[in-house]
């Protein structure tokens, strides 16, 4: 099933020459990205358009008293200032989030994180609308906040949330998977027991745009355009639908080119609904755009879970169970963007690679003084923080036997005859094979020659660390009997039409933010229905032309909307071929599918090319009975499984000894994503990821003093990889398909963001093996690694 | 105040506040809308463009400050229908994803190869350190510069 494919040699310098179907092919979207001719939210700009500014709580926790705005309604330029009170008299100032809790629009009662949204200016420019904030003025009485999340549950902790009536305390949910009694029974006769704390603090995607909205409301036609940064246009026309009761059909959302989304933008955010008030308000388009301090401060941010992880084993290194407690840390607002039944979204998937007899988690969620979020950052449902637990606790097993982290990993494998593979959580993986992966990647490495080196190094004094790193990912949410946001069940809808001269477009319910849909859906298309992928546009964002669909995230495009792009294509073609055989007046039995025609089966003489059907599907002349004119089909696609790649990742550090600074010189990382539509793109997707990795093990934390003032809000603080702290990346590839999808195809955006951390971490701790250490968490910066090798490793919150 | 400048080659007269920074001068009151605003502080780079010849952040350039000199944009990188061997590298090398730094980043990389037409990769990792791409993990935007590099020095030869 596993194979290992030769790169591609050959290139193409002009899309045209594109053989029909999948490899290497030059991005449709490059052209006028190239050009400054993008269209971004804030490059939209509308007849009598307004701007609109958010005032923000400087506190992160205090009742407001009073808020007096006749100084910015003065103010030049100004058209309205709206605060919390007036928004609850449209019944607006709250709004439901994706974790069915309900989050402020604007503060009414208090302000419950630092930078939460207090009031908003509509002014002529984004300068006028700067100023006017200066002058609104309110007036705080500062509670006691909720920072360290450990306090949380106190029983003298502040309470946050007395919105929610009867609530008596922070806790937000618990949840439980797995079998405690089992895991119990098998760690109580295991040989070796590992117990390690491991913390995954809290990062953020800082995509390089921000979040941003045109909303431009017609009253004439009762009709609102709202032009977003969302990664899920159609979830979020149906949550406008509900929360501002405009009927759906008059709802337009257009989310036009996205400069990244990382997760930062599938919620609905507060700016949003403020602009679509602004607009109503002022009856003319009214802009929100924020800025980079106002992104890192109020929107999803991710991780935040502090977990104790277990694992059980014999001597000579069966892995036997994983156990594991988690303290999740959700912020003010349940605001994580989850399948509902998922609170803790796929985190069960916890047990990774590695075929066990038992495994428990137990959960606890609670509510703190900080922005909400959780779900962000290409984690695909919180499996960054299940791989990074996975894999830094069979690293401290390998520590505790003294064994090599490769051997340990190899002999714990899920076996290819395994597959599907059911997990002591309930996770059915697909496919996988995983030794040809793991043995790949080690061959890139050069993996005996490396711990030579390490050996020889060692010996000298200097410090140089290997990490590895196997992940599992679950991607494609989902199947709609388990998987829904707020009620819409995660299936994906895609449309194909193909007009007479051959040419097609098709329609998509998912939304590219930079990961090249415009190119691999009509590749996916072309290699169906034999059309070249330079004769297909791909349209996609805006929902009065596209079928309704669940959006872009959690690696779902190419598992739940490329399937059903391959299957509306099939469904075009079997239309196609009744067509043909009236053409050539043969039975459809007699007929074979030769990429881009249908021939007559051992006469290659007589056959019609899929343009020639076109033509005559919607030209003059009968068509075969039953057979309507056009060529044309829509679907619904409603995954029977999630997907499951897997890849194997290998980063050799090296630290200063003098300075403890940290330098990623090698990584290695071989991914298996099944079927590969576009190996140039993916390449790109891996290469982004594994610079997450880096930015969060290293560099990346949003950190909050004791008063709850966010510490990580701009990019002076808030530090992520440039150019110099990455290295030259080494990919390679094996090829298991996954056996449930149309096309063998696997989601793969993800896959590095959630391996590299591990292996990162893994490298810097083995590097630090000479010191004692056995764990540092992230971010390891040079001061943390200095303290570590001091034995003063502390968690970082 | 008024400001008269050169804007990829055409002369431009305007009336502006003296607060007004250049970045929004070249967005909202020109629609130049190629050059993008990405951070507050001066760190991420998506607004570079030329103030004579000199790859600057115009998100710290006052407009005004631009008074009486030249500015290009990505919107003046390309010859007519020609794009710039800085463009066709990073299209063949697959130097851009979501295209939001991809403006910024080639007004550096053309400088780049203006000054020093054969760089190694060090030299390009310099070069745009000062510059942050969310997607592309920067190895593709090395070998676009170094595919510019050799496919001018091959049309120069």
């Amino acid at each position: 099933m596993t194979t290992v494919e030769e790169p591609r040699t050959t290139t193409f310098d002009d899309n045209d020459q594109k053989p029909i179907g999948f490899g290497r092919m030059l991005r449709k979207e490059d052209p006028r990205l190239l050009r400054g001719r993008g269209r971004f939210t804030d490059d939209v700009q509308l007849p009598g358009m307004l701007h609109l500014a958010i005032l923000r709580s400087p506190f992160a926790h205090a009742r407001i008293v009073s808020v007096d705005t006749s100084a910015a309604e003065a103010a030049p330029g100004v058209k309205a200032v709206v605060t919390g009170e007036a928004l609850k008299g449209l019944g607006l100032a709250w709004m439901p989030t994706l974790s069915n809790d309900v989050q402020a629009v604007l503060a009414t009662d208090k302000v419950r994180f630092q930078g939460q949204e207090v009031a908003f200016v509509v002014a002529e420019n984004r300068y006028a609308a700067r100023d006017a904030l200066e002058l609104i003025d309110v007036e705080y009485d500062v509670l006691d906040p909720v920072i360290d999340v450990r306090q949380a549950l106190a029983p003298d902790a502040p309470l946050i949330r007395d919105d929610l009536e009867g609530k008596t305390n922070n806790h937000c949910f618990d949840w439980e998977t797995g079998d405690a009694e089992a895991t119990e029974a098998v760690f109580a006769r295991a040989d070796v027991v590992v117990k390690q704390d491991i913390v995954y603090p809290r990062v953020h995607p800082a995509p390089m745009e921000t979040c941003g909205a045109v909303a431009d409301f017609d009253a004439v036609e009762g009709k609102l355009k709202l032009w977003s940064t969302t990664q899920a246009p159609h979830a979020h026309r149906t949550l406008y639908a509900i929360v501002a009761g405009l009927p759906e059909h008059k709802i337009q959302v257009i989310a036009p080119d996205i400069g990244g989304g990382f997760g930062n933008k599938v919620p609905i955010y507060p700016g949003y609904v403020c602009a679509i008030v602004g607009s109503i308000v002022t009856g003319k388009p009214v802009k929100w755009m924020e800025d980079r301090s106002e992104n890192l401060i109020s929107t999803g941010f991710a991780r935040d879970y502090i977990m104790r992880g277990e694992i059980a084993a014999t001597h000579d290194g069966k892995i036997l169970a994983i156990r594991t407690n988690v303290l999740a840390d959700h912020g003010a607002f349940n605001g994580t963007a989850a399948p509902v039944k998922y609170p803790a979204g796929f985190f069960g998937v916890f047990t990774g690679s590695y075929d066990l007899e038992a495994a428990y988690c137990s959960m606890t969620a609670v509510y703190t003084n900080k922005a909400p979020g959780g779900v962000a950052y290409a984690c695909s449902f919180r499996i960054t923080e299940a791989v990074y637990l996975v894999e830094r606790i069979v690293d401290c097993l390998a520590a505790e036997l003294d064994m090599d982290p490769a051997e340990l990993r190899l002999k714990n494998f899920i076996k290819p005859e395994q597959f599907p593979y059911e997990t002591k959580t309930g996770w059915v993986y697909d496919s996988g094979n995983y030794e040809p992966t793991m043995r790949l990647a080690m061959d890139i490495a050069g993996y005996p020659a490396l711990r030579r080196e390490q050996a020889e190094k060692r010996s000298r004094g200097e410090l140089m660390g290997i990490g590895i790193a196997f992940f599992t990912e679950a991607v494609g949410a989902g199947p709609r009997k388990d998987m829904d946001i707020l009620g819409l069940g995660m299936a994906d809808g895609c449309e194909l039409r193909v007009h007479p001269t051959g040419k097609a477009v098709v329609r998509l319910s998912v939304k590219t933010q930079g990961q090249g849909h415009e190119t691999t859906f009509a590749q996916i298309v072309a290699e169906e229905i034999g059309i070249p992928p330079a004769d297909i546009e791909v349209v996609h964002g805006d929902t009065d032309q596209t079928p309704f669909g669940l959006g872009t995230y959690g690696s779902r495009s190419t598992p739940v909307s490329g399937a059903a792009a391959a299957l509306v294509a099939r469904k075009v073609r079997d239309k196609a071929q009744l067509i043909a055989s009236a053409m050539l007046e043969v039975t459809v039995a007699d007929l074979e599918w030769v990429k881009g025609s249908f021939q007559v089966k051992g006469d290659p003489g007589k056959a019609v090319t899929i343009q020639q059907i076109a033509m005559r599907a919607h030209g003059a002349g009968d068509l075969p009975d039953g057979v309507e004119g056009g060529l044309e089909a829509q679907i619904c696609y409603n995954p029977s499984n999630l997907t499951y790649p897997h890849g194997a990742y290998i980063c050799v550090v090296d630290i200063d000894p003098g300075t403890a600074q940290v330098k990623v010189r090698r990584f290695i990382a071989v991914d298996d994503c099944g079927t590969r539509i576009n190996p140039m793109i993916i390449e790109g997707q891996v290469h982004g990821g594994l610079t997450d990795g880096v930015g969060m093990a290293l560099m990346e934390m949003i950190a909050f003093d004791e008063d709850g003032n966010c510490l990580g809000a701009s990019l002076m603080d808030y530090l992520i990889p440039t150019s110099l702290e990455v290295p030259d990346w080494e990919t390679g590839y094996t090829v298991t398909p996954s056996p449930h999808h149309p096309i063998g195809a696997k989601g793969v955006g993800e896959s590095a963001t959630v391996g590299s951390p591990p292996a990162i971490v893994n490298a810097v701790v083995d590097a630090l093996k000479p010191y004692g250490v056995r764990h540092a968490d992230m971010p390891l910066t040079p001061s943390r690694v200095w303290d570590a090798m001091r034995g003063r490793a502390t968690p970082p919150i | 105040m008024q400001v008269t400048m050169v804007v990829n080659d055409a002369e431009v007269t305007a009336e502006i506040e003296g607060r007004l920074l250049l970045v929004h001068f070249l967005r909202d009151t020109l629609g130049l809308t190629g050059t993008h605003w990405g951070c507050d502080t001066s760190n991420c780079g998506t607004c570079v463009v030329w103030l004579d010849g000199e790859p600057v952040k115009s998100c710290t350039v006052l407009a005004a400050m631009a008074d009486g000199h030249e500015v290009r944009t990505v919107e003046g990188l390309a010859d007519g229908a020609e794009l710039d061997p800085i463009q066709q590298g990073f299209m063949q090398c697959h130097g851009l994803q979501c295209g939001f730094c991809t403006p910024g980043m080639m007004m550096t990389c053309r400088a780049l190869l203006d000054r020093n037409p054969d760089p190694t990769d060090a030299e390009i990792r310099e070069a745009i350190s000062g510059q942050i791409c969310r997607c592309t993990g920067y190895s593709t935007i090395v070998r676009s510069v170094r595919w510019a590099s050799v496919h001018e020095a091959a049309a120069n030869k």
